[in-house]
C-alpha cells in the first residue's frame, strides 16, 4: 500500500478532525472523514482502512463523562475493532479520542472487559491550554515513537484529562506492561505538580499505549504540531526543534505501508 | 409568563389597536415589551385603517421586532439635528454619512462584501475570503452571564455561518467591559457582581466556543465601575469561505428550510428587549438557551451542502427569529409560511412565540425544490434536524398562517419601509481648555510598578488560557508570547491550512482591537482615531499588512434619547469616518448597541462611557514573516517609531495619580500610516526581532512587557526619543499614551537597513535609537538629565503584572 487509507473519525461534537487528516496527508497517508453513523449503517467498514485515528473534540458534548457516548457507540457498532488492533494496524486517540479509547475498554489493553482507568475534572478545576514537556518512555513497543527524541513538547487543551485508576495495583500493572506512553515532565525531565501536570493525573500519566505498541491514546495534540511555526516559540531565535508531532503520524504512515 | 388580561388577543389572535389613544397603546407596547415609540404605533394604526382591520397580535409583534432598533439601527439611519458650538446641522442618515462614505471613498477592490450580508468579506489569496463579524450580548449578558455570553458566541458563529453560502468558522475573539471584580460598593437589586458577571462571562465563551472547536485567540478586557450594571460582551468571529460563496440570492419558488435547533419558549422580545433601557422587569425569557453541540452539527452539515450548492440562500436565525429571517430573507420578493411545519420543544406554543422565538442554533435556507433529498440526506448524515415550512413567491407580502388561519398577512414595502423617521436632537460641547489639574505625585519606580499591575493593563492568562486558542492547528502566533509563553502579545496570527487542505499555502491572517472609552470621556472624535490606530498597530507588530486592514466598528452607547449622548456618538461616528479615509482603511460590517444604561443603588441612570471597539484584519501572505513582542537577546538596538507628545489625557498615569484634564492623544493618521507601512516593510525583510505597541502606561509600560517577556533587560535613553521638543518632564515621555508608536528591536548589524524602510519626508514618521536591550532582566530608564532615573527588576515587576487578576478574582 503506497498511501495506506486512513479511518479519521467523526461524530457530533468532535472538532479536530480537519488538521487530524492533514496530518496524515502531509506524510502520505490517505486520509478519509467517516462518520459513526456511515459504519452503523454498513456504508463503510473498519477493515477496510490501515490505520484508525480517532480525533479530538467534545463528542456528543461530552454530557455524561468526556467520550462516554462515544465509547459506548464504539462498543455496540464497531465490533470489528478488537480483530483490527489485533492485528496490529495502528490506532491513535487524542485528547477525546484517548478517553473514547479508555472508556471503550481498548486501552491500556484491548483483553480487558472491564474499564480499569478512567478520567477526572483537572484540578485546577477549569479547561485549559498550554504547551507541556513530556518524556516519552523509550521502554515502551509503541509504534508512534519510533526515532523520536525522549523528550518532547505538544500543547494539551481540556477541562477533564487528570487520569485516575482503579485501584494502584493497576498502576503497577501499567508500568510492568510499559503501557505508559509518555508523562508530563519539566523542561529537564522531572515529575513535578501542577502546571507542569497540567491536571493531576496520577504518576503523570499524559498518554497510553497497549503492550503490542499499535495503539497510543494521548491528552496532548500531536497534529497541532506538524510545522515549526506552531511551536510557541518558532519567532526565537534559539528555537530550532523539528515538529515532533508530525512524525507520530509519518511513524504510523511508514508502519502501514 | 402568563399576560395580563387586558393584553389577551381577541379570538383569532387579534389586537384591538385602531381605536386606541397613543396613551393606551404605550402601556400595551409596555405589557408586551414592544418598544415601539408613539410616531410607530401612530404609522401601524394608519397603515391598518386603510386596510379596514385590526392587526393580529403576530402583526404587531413582527413590525416592532423588524422596526426595533436591534434590527433596524434606527439611531444611526434616522435625521439627526446636531449642535456643536453655535453650529447646527441636520444629518441625514449618520451611518451613510460617515462609516459608509469612508468606505466608499477608500474604495478597495478587495472588498467583496460590505455591510449587506451578516458579516464583511474580503479577499484572501486569488480562491479564498474571509468573514468577519463582531456583535456584542450586553443585556443577556447582564441578566444572565453565562448563558448571555454563550448564545453571544453562538449567534456571531451563525452569522459567519450564514454569511454569503456559509463560510467556515476559523477565529473568535471577545472583547468584556466589566465593572472592577473587586468593587466594593453597593448594588441596585437584581445585578450581579460585576466578578461573578465575569465568571460566568468567560466561562460561557470558553464552552460555546471550545466545544465548538474554533479557537478564541483574540480579545481583551477593559475594567470601569460604569460597567457594573451594564457589562459589555463582544463577540467576533472571522470564518473561510471560497470566493464563488460570496454570492447569495434568494428566487422565488426556492423552498423556506430551517435547520438546527428547534423552536421553543426561549429568547422571546430579545430584539426588542435590547432596544430598551434594561430594568428589574426584563424579561427572563428574553435570554436564549445555547447547545454548541447542535450548532456543530449545523455547521457540519451545512458546509457539505454548500459544497455541493444544494441552497441558493442562508442566513441565520438570531433576533427576532423567524420573522427577521424570513422576512429579511424575502424582503425583494415575498414569502408564506406555515408555522405548524416548525419542529418544536413544546407543543403548547402560540402561533406568535413561534414566529418570533430566538431558539438558538437555527438556520434558515432558500432551497430549490429540486434539490431538496439531496439537502435532506445530507443533514440526516450528520443527524440535524431539517424541515420545509414555506415557500418564497412573487407575491410582495409576508404571509403567515397556523393550521390554515392567518397569522401575518403583512405588505413587505410597510414592513420594511413604513417605519416613520422621527429626528432626534444631538448636542456636542467641546471640553473646556484640557489643563490636567489635581492628583499626588509619585515616584517612577513606584508608578511604572502600579502601572503594569494595574487591572487594564495586567496578565489576562487567567482568561486566555480556558480558551481552546489552538484548535485547528493555526494559531501560529499565540495571544501568549516570550520564553515562558505567558508575555502579552499585540495580536494573533492565523494560519487557516485544516480549512483550506492546502500545506504549500502558508497565506496567514490577524485579527486586532481597539478600545478605549477612557479617551472617549474627552473626546469621542479621538477616541475613535485612537482605536483605529491602536487596531492597525497592533496588527502591524506581529507582521500583518497595514495596507490591507478592514474595519469593524462596535458602538455600546447609553440612550440615544438624551442629546448629550447622541451628540458623543455623532462625534465618534465622525471619527471613524476620518479614520478610515486617513488610514485607507474600509469598514466592512458593524454593528451597535443603544440603552446600555440602568437605574444605580440610588436610582440615578448610570449610562456606560460611550465605548467604541474597532476591530481589525488584514492578511499576511507568508505567516513565516511574524514577529512576537519578547526580546530576543542581549545587545540589541530599540527603536520607537513615533513621535512622544504631551498627551497625558485619558491615560493610565492620570489615573493612578488621581488627576484629571490633560490633552487626549491625537492621532495624525499620515504619519502614523507611514510608520507602519516602513515598519511593515522592515519586518517583511526579517529585520524585525520584535515589536510591541505603545498604549496604556506608553513607553514605561511596553518596555518592561517585552522585557520580562523575552527575559532580557533594556537601557532606555529618554533624550532619544523623538519628541514635542517642550517636554522637560521625565514621567510624562516615559507614560505619555501618543499614538501610533512601537518600539522594535533591531539586531546591531542590521540597524542601517532597517533605517533605509523610514522615508525622509516631513510628512515621514520619526524613528530613533532610544536605546538597547541587556543580558540582566532590568528596565533601566536615563532620564532628560543624564542620570538614571529607574532601576526596575522586571521579575518582580512581572509578578506583579500576573498578580492583580487572580488576586481580585479571590
Amino acid at each position: 500500500m503506497k498511501n495506506p487509507k486512513i479511518l479519521v473519525l467523526r461524530a457530533a461534537g468532535v472538532n479536530c478532525e480537519l488538521e487530524t487528516a492533514s496530518a496524515f496527508k502531509r506524510v502520505g497517508g490517505a486520509p478519509e472523514l467517516v462518520h459513526i453513523a456511515e459504519l452503523r449503517g454498513g456504508k463503510k467498514r473498519l477493515m477496510d482502512y490501515a490505520i484508525l485515528a480517532i480525533p479530538g473534540g467534545f463528542s456528543y458534548g461530552d454530557d455524561v463523562g468526556a467520550g462516554k457516548v462515544l465509547a459506548n457507540q464504539i462498543r455496540h457498532t464497531m465490533t470489528d475493532l478488537r480483530q483490527f488492533v489485533r492485528l496490529g494496524r495502528p490506532v491513535i486517540g487524542i485528547c477525546n479520542g484517548f478517553q473514547v479509547l479508555v472508556k471503550a475498554g481498548i486501552l491500556p489493553h484491548s483483553n480487558a472487559c472491564d474499564q480499569t482507568a478512567g478520567f477526572t475534572f483537572n484540578d485546577s478545576g477549569r479547561f485549559e491550554a498550554r504547551w507541556v514537556h513530556l518524556r516519552l518512555n523509550t521502554q515502551s513497543s509503541c509504534l508512534f515513537f519510533k526515532g523520536l527524541p525522549e523528550m518532547i513538547e505538544l500543547p494539551v487543551a481540556h477541562g477533564e484529562g487528570k487520569l485516575v485508576l482503579k485501584s494502584p495495583r493497576h498502576l503497577e500493572e501499567l508500568k510492568k506492561n510499559k503501557s505508559i506512553a509518555l508523562q508530563y515532565v519539566t523542561e529537564d525531565g522531572k515529575l513535578m505538580g501542577y502546571p507542569h501536570n497540567p491536571n493531576g493525573s496520577i504518576f503523570n500519566i499524559a498518554g497510553m499505549t497497549n503492550p503490542e505498541g499499535n495503539v497510543l491514546g494521548l491528552m496532548p495534540h500531536p497534529e497541532r504540531f506538524v510545522a515549526v511555526q506552531q511551536h510557541p516559540n518558532w519567532t526565537r531565535q534559539t528555537y530550532r526543534k523539528a515538529a515532533v508531532g508530525l512524525e507520530m503520524f509519518r511513524n504510523a504512515v511508514v508502519h502501514a505501508r | 409568563m402568563m399576560a395580563p388580561a387586558v393584553d389577551t388577543p381577541a379570538a383569532g389572535g387579534v389586537l384591538s389597536v385602531l381605536g386606541k389613544s397613543p396613551g393606551e397603546l404605550r402601556a400595551l407596547g409596555d405589557l408586551r415589551h414592544l418598544s415601539l415609540n408613539d410616531a410607530e404605533w401612530a404609522a401601524v394604526q394608519a397603515h391598518f385603517k386603510l386596510l379596514k382591520r385590526e392587526p393580529t397580535l403576530a402583526e404587531v409583534e413582527t413590525v416592532a421586532q423588524t422596526w426595533s432598533e436591534h434590527c433596524k439601527h434606527k439611531t444611526f439611519t434616522s435625521p439627526i439635528r446636531y449642535a456643536e458650538g453655535k453650529k447646527t446641522r441636520v444629518i441625514k442618515n449618520l451611518f451613510e454619512e460617515t462609516i459608509v462614505a469612508a468606505t466608499e471613498t477608500v474604495k478597495k477592490p478587495w472588498c467583496l462584501s460590505v455591510f449587506k450580508d451578516n458579516a464583511g468579506v474580503i479577499a484572501f489569496g486569488k480562491k479564498w475570503a474571509l468573514a468577519f463579524k463582531a456583535e456584542t450580548h450586553n443585556h443577556p449578558s447582564a441578566l444572565e452571564p453565562y448563558g448571555g455570553a454563550a448564545t453571544g458566541v453562538g449567534g456571531v458563529v451563525r452569522d459567519v455561518l450564514g454569511c454569503g453560502l456559509g463560510a467556515k468558522p476559523v477565529l473568535n475573539t471577545d472583547v468584556f467591559c466589566f465593572g472592577r471584580p473587586d468593587y466594593k460598593g453597593a448594588l441596585p437589586e437584581g445585578a450581579h457582581h460585576p466578578a461573578r458577571t465575569l465568571r460566568g462571562v468567560v466561562a460561557g465563551v470558553r464552552d460555546y466556543g471550545n466545544r465548538m472547536g474554533i479557537p478564541t485567540a483574540g480579545g481583551g478586557i477593559w475594567f470601569d465601575d460604569d460597567y457594573r450594571l451594564n457589562p459589555l460582551v463582544f463577540c467576533g468571529t472571522v470564518g473561510i469561505l471560497p470566493q464563488w460563496a460570496v454570492k447569495k440570492e434568494v428566487k422565488p419558488g426556492d423552498l423556506i428550510v430551517t435547520a438546527g435547533g428547534r423552536t421553543g419558549r426561549d429568547g422571546l422580545h430579545g430584539a426588542t428587549f435590547s432596544s430598551a433601557v434594561l430594568g428589574a422587569d426584563a424579561p427572563s425569557s428574553a435570554v436564549q438557551i445555547g447547545n454548541a453541540i447542535v450548532e456543530k452539527r449545523v455547521l457540519d452539515a451545512l458546509l457539505r451542502a454548500r459544497d455541493r450548492r444544494l441552497y441558493s440562500s442562508v442566513t441565520d436565525c438570531g433576533a427576532g427569529g423567524f420573522s427577521s429571517a424570513v422576512g429579511e430573507l424575502g424582503a425583494h420578493c415575498g414569502a408564506r409560511v406555515r408555522l405548524e411545519a416548525v419542529p418544536l420543544k413544546v407543543s403548547d406554543l402560540e402561533s406568535w412565540e413561534i414566529w418570533l422565538s430566538e431558539s438558538q442554533e437555527r438556520m434558515v435556507l432558500s432551497v430549490p425544490p429540486k434539490n431538496l433529498k439531496a439537502l435532506e440526506a445530507v443533514f440526516a448524515a450528520e443527524d440535524c434536524e431539517l424541515a420545509v415550512i414555506g415557500e418564497f413567491t412573487r407575491s410582495g407580502r409576508l404571509e403567515v398562517s397556523h393550521h390554515g388561519r392567518a397569522v401575518v398577512d403583512l405588505d413587505m414595502k410597510f414592513l420594511h419601509k413604513g417605519l416613520p423617521r422621527g429626528t432626534r436632537s444631538a448636542v456636542w460641547t467641546a471640553p473646556a481648555a484640557a489643563k490636567a489639574s489635581g492628583g499626588v505625585e509619585k515616584k517612577l519606580s513606584q508608578a511604572v510598578r502600579e502601572a503594569v499591575a494595574h487591572l487594564n493593563v495586567c496578565s489576562r492568562e487567567w482568561v486566555i488560557r480556558q480558551y481552546d486558542h489552538e484548535v485547528q492547528g493555526g494559531t501560529v502566533i499565540k495571544p501568549l508570547q516570550g520564553v515562558r509563553h505567558d508575555g502579552p502579545g499585540d495580536a494573533c496570527v492565523m494560519w487557516p491550512y485544516a480549512a483550506t487542505d492546502d500545506l504549500e499555502d502558508y497565506s496567514g491572517f490577524s485579527v486586532a482591537h481597539g478600545l478605549n472609552p477612557e479617551y472617549g470621556r474627552l473626546d469621542p472624535y479621538w477616541m475613535a482615531l485612537a482605536c483605529v490606530d491602536e487596531a492597525l498597530r497592533n496588527l502591524t507588530c506581529v507582521g500583518a499588512d497595514p495596507s490591507r486592514a478592514a474595519l469593524l466598528d462596535n458602538f455600546c452607547w447609553g440612550s440615544p434619547d438624551d442629546p448629550k449622548q447622541l451628540g458623543a456618538l455623532v462625534r465618534a461616528a465622525e471619527g471613524c469616518r476620518d479614520a478610515a479615509k486617513g488610514f485607507s482603511a474600509p469598514f466592512i460590517s458593524g454593528k451597535d448597541s443603544l440603552f446600555n444604561q440602568s437605574k444605580d443603588e440610588k436610582g440615578r441612570e448610570l449610562a456606560i462611557p460611550g465605548t467604541l471597539l474597532i476591530s481589525a484584519i488584514s492578511i499576511m501572505p507568508d505567516m513565516r514573516k511574524a514577529v512576537t513582542m519578547d526580546f530576543k537577546g542581549p545587545g540589541n538596538a530599540l527603536y520607537l517609531v513615533g513621535r512622544t507628545n504631551d498627551e497625558m489625557g485619558g491615560s493610565l498615569y492620570n489615573k493612578l495619580l488621581g488627576r484629571v484634564g490633560g490633552e487626549v492623544p491625537k492621532v495624525c493618521p499620515a504619519p502614523a500610516l507611514d510608520g507602519f507601512k516602513s515598519l511593515h516593510a522592515a519586518i517583511l525583510k526579517g529585520l524585525a526581532l520584535s515589536a510591541h505597541d505603545l498604549s496604556d502606561g506608553g513607553l514605561a509600560v511596553a518596555a518592561a512587557e517585552m522585557g520580562f517577556s523575552g527575559e532580557f533587560g533594556c537601557l532606555l535613553d529618554l533624550d532619544e526619543m523623538p519628541r514635542d521638543p517642550r517636554i522637560y518632564c521625565n514621567a510624562t515621555l516615559l507614560f505619555s499614551e501618543s499614538p501610533s508608536r512601537i518600539l522594535v528591536e533591531v539586531k546591531p548589524e542590521a540597524e542601517s537597513a532597517f533605517l533605509r524602510h523610514f522615508g525622509k519626508g516631513a510628512k515621514s514618521a520619526c524613528v530613533r535609537r532610544v536605546g538597547q536591550t541587556t543580558a540582566n532582566p532590568v528596565l533601566k530608564v536615563i532620564g532628560l538629565d543624564g542620570s538614571t532615573i529607574l532601576e526596575e527588576s522586571l521579575s518582580e515587576l512581572k509578578s506583579g503584572w500576573q498578580n492583580t487578576l487572580p488576586a481580585a478574582l479571590a
